[in-house]
């Protein structure tokens, strides 16, 4: 592996081109590499892992029992992607993909400040997933975090929480969390289980297979363990952070009761959804996924987008997990590598038929956690007018139910036009999903009816100076030569 | 805010500034961590309502723990490793065209 | 509306501002309309240009038509309900150098005689008096004062909405497919069944060569992506827009804080597929001149980028009047990148021309027959394309 640490020492082309180093970007670049085949991988973060294996490489954790043994399965697929050829730049932003007018692609990538386009034969994106926005009334003041946060700190820094800690929403993650930080000493006062308990019955018919998966131990002992030991409360209905510039309380809502609980930090999580920034913005066809209740975007067998030439491995094309993430990303490189010419249709599915069976079984049982942990309406679209929705431009549930149904507005793009919600520096990753449903519930239709906004480069901000500094391409400077 | 748990491996600290107050925190944190193992719960002001901010997802997506890093503003704490001697400061809403000067 | 209606006096095709602007005025003056748009009003160039409401360095063949909009443009919210965000700060054409400076004083010399006084020449201390931030080394410009910026889709719906208001039928989603001629109306076959009208309009924009063509009046309209960047908030330094001759920019910051850059740089245009593709090196040119310009902005943190789909002419000036070939038809496209401004000037002398015949406003220069040559047109249709 050859680590990228300034932006000049990147070559001006690469037959594969991945972006993020999780584990599907890891999987992927590895398997392209070992082809043979010039491979980069960039990734926004200092060291690889992506965020289930995050700081794999670098954590100060000592006691492996506190992340638990899923966690350090992730050290064997950077070990491999080490003994490969392949470019591995990390702390590198790709804030732009684009099909160039060669049947390529050119992205715009930034690294230490500096800016730079390169060129792609292929690409792969493996950009992984993001927790699902929880918007609750004073979930913006400073205190209150995802539950993905803590776990990052503890895994990248072996920091946990230092006051009285409250752990609201549902999910696996959300228990395996609440697991991990009680294993590492956190004080945790409350776990607030949102789950709906009619979500049972949707969950129940997809209960047989989920019998047959490798998630039934696992999640039954994660949360035999967590309840065992931490002080649950289920059936919460509705949240509220308080506090003046920081949280320091959370009041509860369960049935008809309700209870505030003093804390210093409130982590929330209500499950993670696909980060379709960079796949949306590139043009890739994106759909509504009902069962995930998120947009995916549309990919083929081999996780092949609408574009030709650009495919979504892993998380980022439709939630499965960090084990299925690794196979995907396997199955994405042989694909690119067939499309490169490195062998015919026949011996990439000679190639891929033991992962594709690996895969297989590696999802079984994820439909039963998708039904069940679906969070309620009432936290997709928040009913409390005062709620901020947009965090960036502060625009509340209130303004965004009024402006679809007084002007019409049918839809968030036209929605930006109004409010900005979308506008700021997140591009929508913490409102998209919420203003959708917040249109598609004031004009009593579903969200795929309502569509989801067109994401713009570059995906992350790049400076003016950065931008104007741009080093001319080869392509530019012929195209001035001719 | 936070804390380190008992068990960490050891390894070197390093000397920054927040504002001004000189803190110390361990080397590999991210710029947000540190803050976090430092107490520090808000590091900006937004520009429409100049209301307080902190880290809130650590992964890069949401933008709440922009900061000025050694008179840079709108750098991603998350993302950017502390460095020894670095001056990091409260992004304050809209920046100043002085700041912006640089 | 009940949406069955199927005929009515007038048709128009294409949901921009300037065709929601003329369903506006056509309803105005008593006429039942029917607006059919593909998409949804202002998905393309009306809904995602720069928003610039400008009179400055026009084409002396469009002032008479701007000067009747401007005038819309500063009682907006009593035509539309809606302020559209328009704000009126001026906009200054920024001198580079003295050769720069002595065009400009040539540009107003001649409007002057012709009549227009909307354009005044600046010198340094009053260009820095307008524009604080700008580079030292600029020696002048010329400002247009009544001139500003609105934002762009929310202008072109709230168009849509009044004229909805005043009983014109709006079908959004819906795609024309054909014109032809049945009877004494013209029939407009779309994926939703005919509509039938005695007069229609085509407003259709980056697609309106198509309706021409149908209707045996091909014109060699060019697809093309003007390109537009946003930064984050700024510190507030800057009131009216600004704009180049000699490098291309276009500069303006919103009361948000936030700068919008453009200036014409061209992406790459994919109608069939409602898609464009940026072109990052023209934006880093862009980029570069707003670096020379406003060394303040250097730090700025560019949040997006975008082009819309846009029509040009050759010659850079709209289609606007009768069909020359028909009764009944009229044109109001092309509008090459700067329409915007012109779309409620625009739809009210439509309007007028559609009830009247005729109108005070003169629109020599801006008709259809200009194209009527066909090896002249035969030429220049082959050297445009948006595949290029």
């Amino acid at each position: 592996m050859n680590t990228i640490a300034e932006i000049g020492l990147l070559a001006e082309h690469y037959d594969i081109a991945v972006v993020g180093a999780g584990p599907a970007g890891l999987a992927a670049a590895a398997r392209a590499a070992e082809l043979g085949l010039s491979v980069l991988l960039a990734d926004e973060s200092p060291a690889p892992g992506g965020q289930i294996y995050r700081a794999i490489t670098t954590t100060p954790v000592a006691d492996r029992a506190v992340l638990g043994e899923d966690y350090w399965k992730g050290g064997a697929l950077v070990a491999r992607l080490e003994r490969t050829e392949a470019a591995y730049a990390p702390g590198c932003t790709v804030w732009s993909v684009a099909p160039d007018e060669a049947g390529g692609f050119e992205l715009g990538l930034s690294l230490n400040g500096k800016a730079r386009l390169i060129a792609a034969a292929q690409i792969i994106l493996a950009t992984g997933a993001q927790e699902r926005p929880f918007p609750i009334p004073g979930w913006t003041l400073p205190g209150v975090m995802t539950a993905g946060a803590a776990q990052i700190a503890l895994k990248s820094s072996g920091l946990v929480p230092s006051g009285r800690t409250v752990i609201a929403g549902c999910g696996p993650l959300l228990y395996l969390l609440a697991g991990q930080l009680a294993a590492a000493g956190a004080n945790i006062v409350a776990v607030l289980d949102t789950t709906p308990r009619r979500n049972w019955l949707a969950a129940i018919a997809a209960f047989p297979d989920f019998l047959r998966s490798p998630y039934l131990a696992k999640g039954l002992r994660l949360m035999t363990q967590a309840r065992r030991k931490l002080p649950f409360r289920t059936g919460v209905t509705a949240l509220a952070a308080e506090g003046a510039d920081k949280v320091t309380a959370v009041k509860a809502q369960r049935g008809g009761a309700s209870e505030t609980i003093a804390c210093e930090t409130l982590l929330l999580h209500h499950g993670v959804i696909p980060g379709i920034n960079l796949s949306n913005a590139a043009g890739c066809a994106q759909e509504f996924d009902p069962e995930q209740h998120c947009w995916t975007p549309e990919v083929d067998d081999w996780f092949a987008s609408s574009i030709p030439g650009i495919a979504i491995a892993g998380d980022g094309a439709g939630i499965g997990g960090a084990e299925s993430a690794a196979l995907r990303g396997e199955m994405a490189a042989l694909d690119a590598a067939r499309r490169l010419g490195r062998f015919s249709e026949a011996e990439r599915d000679r190639r891929a038929a033991p992962i594709r069976g690996a895969l297989a079984r590696s999802l079984r049982g994820r439909r039963f956690l998708d039904l069940l942990y679906r969070p309620a309406e009432t936290f997709l679209a928040p009913p409390a007018d005062e709620t901020i929705v947009c965090r960036c431009e502060e625009i509340t549930a209130g303004q965004i139910r009024d402006t679809a149904s007084r002007l019409g507005v049918t839809g968030p793009n036209q929605m930006k036009a109004f409010l900005r919600c979308g506008m700021g520096p997140c591009q929508g990753r913490l409102c998209g999903p919420t203003v959708v449903e917040l249109i598609a519930q004031a004009h009593g239709v579903s969200p795929a009816e309502v569509g989801y906004s067109r994401l713009r480069p570059p995906v992350k901000p790049i400076t003016l100076a950065e931008l104007a500094a741009l080093p001319p391409t080869d392509a530019a400077v012929k195209a001035v030569v001719r | 805010m936070f804390r380190p748990i008992a068990e960490t491996r050891p390894g070197p600290s390093l000397g920054f500034t927040f504002d001004g107050r000189a803190m110390t925190a361990r080397a590999g944190d991210t710029v947000a961590a540190a803050l976090l193992a430092n107490g520090v719960a808000a590091c900006r002001q937004t520009p429409v309502s100049g209301a307080a901010r902190g880290p809130y997802c650590m992964m890069g997506v949401c933008f709440e723990c922009l900061v000025v890093i050694d008179g840079i503003g709108n750098r991603q704490g998350c993302l950017v490793p502390l460095r020894e001697g670095m001056r990091i400061e409260t992004q304050a809403g809209r920046r100043q065209p002085d700041e912006v000067r640089s | 509306m009940s949406g069955e209606r199927r005929s009515a006096d007038v048709i128009v095709i294409g949901g921009g501002i300037h065709g929601c602007s003329t369903a506006l005025h056509c309803a105005m003056r008593g006429m039942s309309v029917i607006l059919i748009e593909k998409d949804h009003a202002g998905r393309h160039a009306s809904g995602v240009n720069a928003g610039g409401v400008r009179q400055l360095a026009r084409h002396v063949a469009e002032i008479p038509l701007s000067n009747a909009s401007m005038a819309l443009w500063h009682r907006i919210e009593d035509l539309v309900d809606d302020d559209c965000g328009f704000t009126s700060d001026g906009q200054v054409l920024v001198a580079e150098d003295e050769e720069d400076l002595g065009n400009c004083r040539a540009r107003v010399a001649e409007l002057t005689l012709r009549g227009f006084h909307h354009e005044e020449l600046i010198d340094a201390a009053e260009l820095r008096r307008l524009v604080p931030a700008v580079s030292d080394s600029c020696p002048g410009g010329v400002v247009s004062r009544r001139d500003g910026a609105a934002i762009p889709l929310r202008a072109t719906q709230a168009f849509k909405r009044k004229a909805a208001e005043l009983g014109a039928e709006i079908r959004e989603g819906v795609r024309v497919t054909s014109v032809s001629r049945d009877g004494t109306n013209w029939r407009v076959g779309t994926d939703e069944g005919n509509f039938l009208s005695p007069r229609i309009v085509n407003a259709a924009g980056a697609w309106a060569d198509r309706i021409a063509a149908d209707l045996g009046e091909p014109v060699p309209l060019e697809v093309i992506a003007p390109m537009l960047m946003i930064t984050a908030a700024m510190p507030a330094f800057i009131r009216p827009v600004v704009i180049l001759r000699k490098r291309k920019l276009s500069f303006k910051q919103f009361r948000n804080g936030t700068v919008l850059i453009g200036g014409g740089y061209l992406g790459r245009a994919i109608r069939d597929e409602n898609r464009t593709v940026l072109d990052w090196a023209k934006l880093a040119t862009n980029a570069g001149t707003v670096w020379d310009l406003f060394p303040i902005m250097r730090a700025a943190p560019v949040v997006r980028a975008w082009a819309g789909i846009e029509a040009r002419m050759p010659d850079d000036l709209p289609v606007f009047g009768r069909s020359a070939k028909h009764e009944g038809v009229y044109h109001q496209f092309g509008f090459s990148a700067h329409g915007f401004q012109l779309g409620p000037g625009a739809g009210a002398v439509m309007a007028e021309i559609i009830a009247t015949g005729s109108s005070n406003v003169p629109i020599d220069g801006l008709g259809i027959a200009r194209f009527a040559q066909p090896a002249a047109c035969q030429r220049i249709a082959s050297t445009t394309g948006e595949d290029r």
